[in-house]
């Protein structure tokens, strides 16, 4: 079974891309299972099943984070897509917080970002975009020849190692490179593990506690004047 | 270094082959695709740019240089060959003019003795095609449109340098076109625009005729219309006062068409 794990932002352009994605996998013969995490609303498990007549299934992380979510689910999603006859597994998940990525050794990691987010996005997004295998270009028709330069010279000063694509996923331009990089992958491991290290585990608003104030809070903190220091046992 | 591009036609939407079935465009034409809206203008763009190889809807095939494209082209999008500027591309950046072509600059060339001369040509350049000069200290937002427009072909053209430059549909706002022909002349590339615009068509070495989907003609402007694209420049030019005089509030009269004869 091969494995693509797909993160990004809202609104960037996932759904599109792998959307096209599909599409050419079929043509070339794959059968691809479709995996969506969100938080609370998602539906293009529906209409890639009705598009595509492929098994697909969505979760909602509700009070989990999608990251935390994903790497509880990804065990049983991996036997699900193999029963159903799959060889390729599509997990889109919404990667939030911008700590963690959810990417996993073994696995294709692939990050969708929007040319239009402005240049300075690639410096914010962290280990979603640095640990990624493949960062995806998209809606590269709406901005200027040099912003996308600019764009893709900010990528590569973060993640030297992470191929760049562009995309213009309204007419399917640039994905056929996505598509031989993922059939070229190999099969995932039996034991997958987490790519990145996840941000400190204790996190008392992770936890639900809400006062505002560092004081209300233990373990790692800091407050406007300092930089982070370890409060508790 | 790249010669020239040949597209192989493929077949319309109902699947009947193109009319013209192979089109070779050197290094230094000036092209323009002409067709009514739905006639495939973009799809045949987008095939370009795909460097399609009989694996788009239309089937067509591009070959760079006689060959097939080297897939770097394709995977690594710093050595893509394309500069493709549409209706709805814009700049998104709040930097200030000067900052921002720095920048860009910065990271096309490496010897940094070059950029500032790299970016007096740019704006000179673009303010050859706007009626409004644009100061180096505004911030890219504020440009207009006219101006926005004009330093996007100035920015693919100098700075970005790539040897082919698509153009969709960009006459619309205010640019001087015959100096942009002009000057885009001077540059050896292949400048490909869609356009409705008689004056860009004309000012063209030839144009492609689309309809449903599908190259129906090639037309190789000829020595009438390059005679007669001095007088549309005309018409064109007068239409563009009377623009202006409504634009500012002000009466035309019957003597306006008087340079018109």
């Amino acid at each position: 079974m091969k494995l693509c794990i797909c993160a990004g932002p809202a609104t960037t352009g996932k759904s599109a891309v792998l959307r096209h994605m599909i599409s050419k996998l079929q043509a070339a013969g794959d059968s691809v299972a479709f995996l969506k995490v969100d938080v609370q609303y998602a539906e293009e498990d529906e209409i890639f099943a009705r598009e595509f007549g492929i098994p697909t299934r969505k979760v909602y992380s509700g009070e989990l984070c999608p990251d935390h979510c994903n790497v509880m689910v990804l065990g049983d999603a991996m036997q699900w897509a193999e029963k159903s006859g799959a060889n390729i597994l599509l997990v889109e998940t919404a990667g939030l917080c911008l700590r963690c990525s959810p990417y996993v050794d073994g696995g294709l990691g692939m990050i969708v970002i929007e040319a239009t987010s402005g240049t300075n996005l690639p410096l914010k997004i962290g280990p979603m975009l640095s640990l990624a295998d493949v960062a995806v270009v998209t809606k590269i028709d709406r901005v200027s020849q040099a912003e996308r330069e600019v764009f893709r010279a900010r990528i590569q000063t973060v993640a030297p190692n992470v191929k760049v694509r562009e995309v213009n996923a309204l007419y399917g331009i640039g994905i056929d490179p996505l598509v031989d990089i993922l059939r070229n992958q190999p099969d995932t491991w039996d034991k997958m593990m987490l790519r990145g290290n996840p941000p400190v585990g204790t996190c008392t608003i992770c936890v639900g506690k809400k006062e505002i104030g560092w004081q209300a809070h233990f373990g790692v903190v800091r407050s406007l004047e300092n930089q982070n220091f370890y409060r508790g046992e | 270094m790249i010669e020239t591009i040949t597209i192989f036609g493929g077949h319309s939407r109902d699947g009947e082959p193109e009319a013209v079935q192979r089109i070779e465009l050197k290094m230094g034409d000036v092209v323009s695709i002409v067709g009514p809206t739905g006639s495939g203008k973009t799809t045949f763009i987008n095939d370009i740019e795909l460097f399609a190889n009989g694996n788009t809807q239309t089937g067509r095939r591009i070959l760079i240089n006689g060959v097939l494209p080297p897939v770097e082209y394709r995977d690594n999008p710093s050595l893509n060959p394309i500069a493709l500027i549409t209706q709805h591309t814009t700049f998104l950046s709040d930097l200030p003019v000067l900052e921002f072509l720095t920048e860009h600059a910065g990271i096309r060339v490496l010897d940094k003795s070059l950029i500032e001369q790299m970016i007096a040509d740019t704006l000179s350049f673009a303010n050859q095609l706007t009626g409004e000069p644009i100061i180096p200290g505004v911030r890219m937002t504020e440009l207009s449109g006219g101006q926005t427009r004009a330093l996007l072909i100035a920015d693919a053209t100098i700075i970005c340098d790539t040897p082919i430059v698509l153009l969709d549909e960009v006459e619309n706002a205010g640019i001087n076109r015959s100096r942009a022909l002009e000057l885009l002349r001077a540059y050896r590339k292949i400048f490909i625009f869609v356009t409705h615009d008689p004056r860009i068509a004309l000012l063209s070495d030839y144009r492609i005729v689309m309809k449903g989907g599908s190259i129906t003609d090639l037309l190789r402007t000829n020595e009438e219309e390059r005679a007669f694209s001095h007088q549309v420049a005309k018409l064109d030019d007068l239409l563009a006062v009377m623009r202006d005089k409504i634009r500012f509030g002000e009466r035309l009269t019957t003597h306006e068409l008087e340079g018109f004869a």
